[in-house]
């Protein structure tokens, strides 16, 4: 039952992983937040506005990017599957831990369950995003307006569906313009000092996909009962992507993510 | 009535626990990490949301007291006793795949919770889209203010326990985490035990 490792093989192992935590938790320095606003986008082959409360889904192919403008106070919900394989997906589990930081900035990418990179996180003014606490409910939202109004696990079933899926496809989904943090006795906090106005992000495809987004208050958000702004959702055509390209160099786990795409797709 | 069921190292198991069923979950040796998931038993889409589980408790980590939520936004289990202190549910399991991309391509042969969750839920009619973040019980993974995540040295000792009170009835899949690449188990998987009672 117990299959016995000898003292030698732990210790082994054990200084083996603290290289790996001391390389991964002293990654090279990301860079400086992207400045506001986002600059004008005037070659995008798809412009888009999403009402709060609403949800929208679309298709990437490798390469290009998705820019999302919140008009205000909101936070965007996402959810990404692989194509053609949808039991591919976002897996924020292992983009937190193979990368050891909850704080998801500019240059850092999110995993798949499949050790692939999906989406980099290219350009991101903010680094206020979340992927602990997840989208409003029905009860998140009745319990400011007594009302179930649009809510994010609503809209990710409603996107789901409109892409061929069901709820069992439904992955934790990522927060983006959510400060929510971990104080020092473990409770979540949010922190709206890191979120301004004009704040954007830009999220490269890494491989071909489709997405979710939902745009609706956070449930951690004590200003909720607000209506959303609408949310700018566009896409731009694919780039040059640069030898040392930030996201796909900052670390060893970046690294070995994009071999892992190149093994499946063909050279990059 | 008690049912006692004994998963060796680096097995998988499942099992059903009743509404109102007790399920005691023992970490035999210390510092084992037993990575766990949760479905409805009559509706397998109705199954364990990390994110909701958290959000509900307003922290990031398990504990007596932790009401553990489906993604329908309901309750599924009651923790109401832990000797060990706390536990993880934001680090999922692990996985060849993830393997590779933490540790090198040259682990990528190694079994991991994933491959133990994958034959345990064929077992129920599901596929790798059921499975959804999961619990690690007994895995120390401290998330800092500045967002540090790392997976640390168990804290749990020899026969540590916690017990979850069902609400409904619920299928419990069950790794005994075979990894051997970090400390979540000391890097020496040992037996768990699990009763049901009630």
């Amino acid at each position: 039952m117990h299959i016995h490792r000898t003292p030698d093989q732990i210790a082994a192992d054990r200084q083996r992983y603290l290289d790996f935590q001391r390389a991964g938790m002293e990654a090279k320095t990301l860079p400086q937040p992207s400045p506001r606003p986002a600059p004008e986008a005037s070659n995008a082959r798809l412009t888009e506005t999403v009402p709060g409360g609403w949800y929208t889904t679309l298709h990437l192919k490798a390469g290009e990017l998705l820019r999302l403008v919140p008009g205000g106070a909101s936070t965007v919900s996402l959810a990404a599957w692989a194509l053609p394989d949808t039991t591919e997906r976002l897996c924020l589990p292992d983009t937190v831990k193979l990368q050891w930081t909850t704080d998801l900035t500019k240059g850092r990418v999110i995993f798949s369950d499949m050790g692939r990179v999906m989406l980099s996180l290219v350009e991101d003014s903010s680094g206020a995003h979340d992927v602990l606490t997840g989208g409003s409910t029905p009860e998140t939202v009745a319990d400011y307006t007594g009302d179930a109004r649009r809510n994010t696990r609503d809209n990710m079933l409603l996107a789901a569906a409109k892409l061929g899926l069901d709820r069992r496809d439904i992955p934790a989904v990522l927060n983006l313009f959510a400060p929510v943090r971990v104080d020092a006795e473990g409770r979540f906090t949010w922190r709206p000092a890191m979120l301004a106005a004009g704040d954007w992000v830009d999220l490269r495809a890494e491989m071909d996909l489709c997405l979710a987004l939902s745009n609706c208050r956070h449930p951690l958000d004590p200003d909720a009962s607000e209506v959303p702004p609408d949310l700018s959702v566009i896409c731009l055509p694919a780039r040059p992507i640069a030898a040392d390209d930030l996201c796909r160099t900052a670390t060893a786990e970046a690294r070995r993510g994009f071999e892992n795409n190149a093994r499946l797709q063909g050279a990059f | 009535m008690e049912t006692v069921h004994d998963i060796p190292a680096r097995a998988p198991w499942s099992g059903i626990i009743r509404k109102g069923q007790t399920l005691r979950i023992e970490d035999t040796y210390g510092q084992q990490a037993i990575d766990t998931l949760f479905y409805n038993a009559i509706d397998h889409a109705e199954r364990y949301s990390s994110q909701d589980t958290l959000r509900a408790q307003g922290a990031a980590y398990v504990t007596t007291g932790t009401a553990i939520m489906s993604n329908l936004g309901r309750v599924m289990l009651r923790v109401t006793a832990d000797s060990a202190g706390r536990h993880d549910t934001s680090a999922g399991c692990c996985s060849c795949e993830s393997n590779t991309v933490r540790f090198g391509h040259d682990t990528r042969f190694q079994h991991a919770c994933r491959e133990n969750f994958i034959v345990e839920l064929a077992r129920h009619g599901m596929t790798k889209r059921d499975i959804v973040p999961n619990l690690n019980f007994f895995m120390n993974v401290p998330i800092s203010p500045n967002g540090a995540m790392t997976v640390d040295d168990g804290i749990s000792s020899p026969g540590d326990h916690l017990e979850l009170v069902a609400e409904m009835d619920v299928l419990c899949v069950i790794s005994n985490c075979p990894q051997i690449n970090n400390p979540c188990n000391g890097f020496d998987p040992t037996p768990c035990r699990v009763i049901i009672r009630g």
